[in-house]
């Protein structure tokens, strides 16, 4: 191993975790995006790999989120306009919190398109399904729609039951060259594309339209780097911070049209067997969310691909995408990963 | 995960929190705080801007302040239910809203003046102001009429 990628919330975070394991690398990465970050820690490790600057990179997460956050559980921080770089000042004045940026989002979509609360509910029930046949899953006893939109509302119109979990949880995966990997003894996956995007930093106030995310951007690039389509897609690891980030994720990744991913994660639509089987390991709803999810996107869609994703295992999963998003709807970063020679 | 049982708090009340005016916030917070809205209009390109910055955000231009008239209609907003940050846990439920000004750009701020249910996307709000230290203002926003 001759690369290292990580991120969190210290400046030279990588180097300090590669100081504290003995490592000294000549390639190192701790790009921060918030929870999409370690799609582009990935991107980024492809093409180091691809020109040759490491050949093989290790990318890791850890975080004790829940262990350290002891009393202050509640809104996912923010709020307190403590944390407020620089002209994030102009928003963190007002008592919001990273919840109600997502609510905001949400109450625009639902008055643009008419999206209803029993819609977005319909993604936790359906993440909520997945997590039942994940042992390591937080939250695993089947929820209702109604359990959903009569749990206690934190910012409207989001719920409890709206918003993912907090977690302590870790993950890695390791990028290296195709003649490397053919050496070890499980099947990779291979990066069949990437890109990644940004519409504002932490003011909300700077996102040009609350329905559209930076995964308009970045998806269709993604997906045409993968020489693919939306249709091609067999299984998606889509951030799921709140119900409301997968609606719009859907829609900006073109698998359904602006404005109908309210219907089109309704009824079951992203469990396995519906329209594409999403988060298969029960998602931040349910599964897992120290913070910044993205790379459990990654270790869910290489476990699919490779046929190791258990009771729900989509099958013949051949190509799988791994979306993340950062910050407050801020960043995108989408992966097409497949589990064939492309 | 259980909700918590609230806290007994026996600490004087926290303010809201006030900005540190910079070179570029200074004039927008101390317009507030006088009871103004103001807002950045480039003399190059006519684009007009907030949050306040060096340049225009549009031609990268010069920009020069200019006074908005207060009004706006609400972009989109959320009822605050839970907040365990001072001083705005014992504001609960309140609203923190994104408007648009009749001028163009958007500003996020609170809504005031009115019961959190009323609050509608679309609706006319305008500005009011509130001194939050000895130098600067925020504007908040109430119903029109």
């Amino acid at each position: 191993m001759d690369g290292f990628a990580t991120t969190g919330f210290f400046p030279m975070y990588a180097t300090g975790v590669a100081e504290y394991l003995g490592l000294h690398p000549i390639y190192f990465d701790e790009t921060n995006s918030g929870g999409s970050s370690f799609e582009v820690l990935v991107e980024h490790a492809a093409y180091a790999v691809e020109a040759g600057a490491a050949e093989v990179v290790l990318v890791t997460y850890g975080s004790v989120q829940l262990s350290q956050m002891g009393r202050r559980l509640g809104t996912g921080g923010g709020g307190g306009g403590g944390f407020a770089p620089g002209p994030a000042i102009y928003d963190a004045l007002w008592g919001n919190t990273l919840v109600g940026n997502y609510a905001m989002a949400a109450r625009r979509h639902m008055h643009e398109f008419g999206t209803t609360p029993e819609q977005l509910a319909a993604v936790a029930v359906s993440m909520r399904r997945h997590a039942a046949s994940n042992p390591q899953a937080q939250e695993r006893d089947p929820i209702t729609v109604e359990d959903v939109v009569t749990s206690r509302l934190v910012a409207d119109p989001l719920h409890k039951l709206d918003c993912c979990v907090i977690s302590d949880g870790g993950g890695a995966c390791v990028v290296t060259t195709e003649e490397r990997a053919a050496d070890l003894p499980r099947a990779p996956v291979y990066v069949l594309g990437a890109a990644h995007a940004t519409t504002h930093h932490l003011n909300l106030s700077a996102m040009p339209s609350l329905t559209v995310t930076p995964a308009a951007q970045c998806g269709p690039v993604a997906f045409a780097r993968a020489g693919i389509t939306p249709a091609d897609v067999d299984v998606a690891q889509l951030y799921d911070s709140f119900t409301i980030t997968v609606v719009l994720t859907v829609e900006d990744l073109g698998f359904c049209a602006k404005g109908e991913g309210g219907a089109f994660v309704a009824d079951g639509g992203l469990e396995v067997g519906g329209r594409l089987p999403t988060n298969t390991d029960g998602g931040g709803l349910s599964a897992c969310h120290p913070g910044m999810r993205g790379m459990f996107l990654i270790v869910e869609a290489v476990r699919q691909l490779r046929g190791e994703a258990g009771a729900t295992q989509v099958a013949d999963a051949r190509i799988a995408v791994a979306h993340g998003t950062g910050g407050m709807l801020s960043t995108g970063a989408t992966l097409v990963l497949g589990g064939e020679v492309p | 995960m259980t909700d918590r049982p609230p806290v007994a708090d026996e600490r004087p009340p926290k303010p809201r929190p006030a900005p540190a005016p910079d070179a570029d916030s200074a004039p927008y917070w101390t317009a507030a705080h006088e009871g103004r809205l103001v807002i950045q209009h480039c003399t190059s390109c006519g684009n007009r801007q907030l949050y306040p910055r060096d340049r225009c955000l549009v031609c990268r231009g010069p920009v020069e302040w200019v006074e908005a008239s207060g009004r706006g209609t609400v972009y989109s907003f959320t009822v605050i239910r839970q907040n365990y940050s001072r001083p705005f846990r014992d504001w609960i439920p309140y609203v923190v809203a994104l408007v648009d000004l009749e001028e163009g750009p958007r500003v996020m701020t609170n809504i005031v003046g009115c019961e959190p249910d009323l609050v509608r996307i679309g609706m006319a709000v305008r500005a009011r102001f509130e001194a939050v230290s000895d130098e600067a203002g925020i504007a908040l926003f109430s119903p029109e009429g």
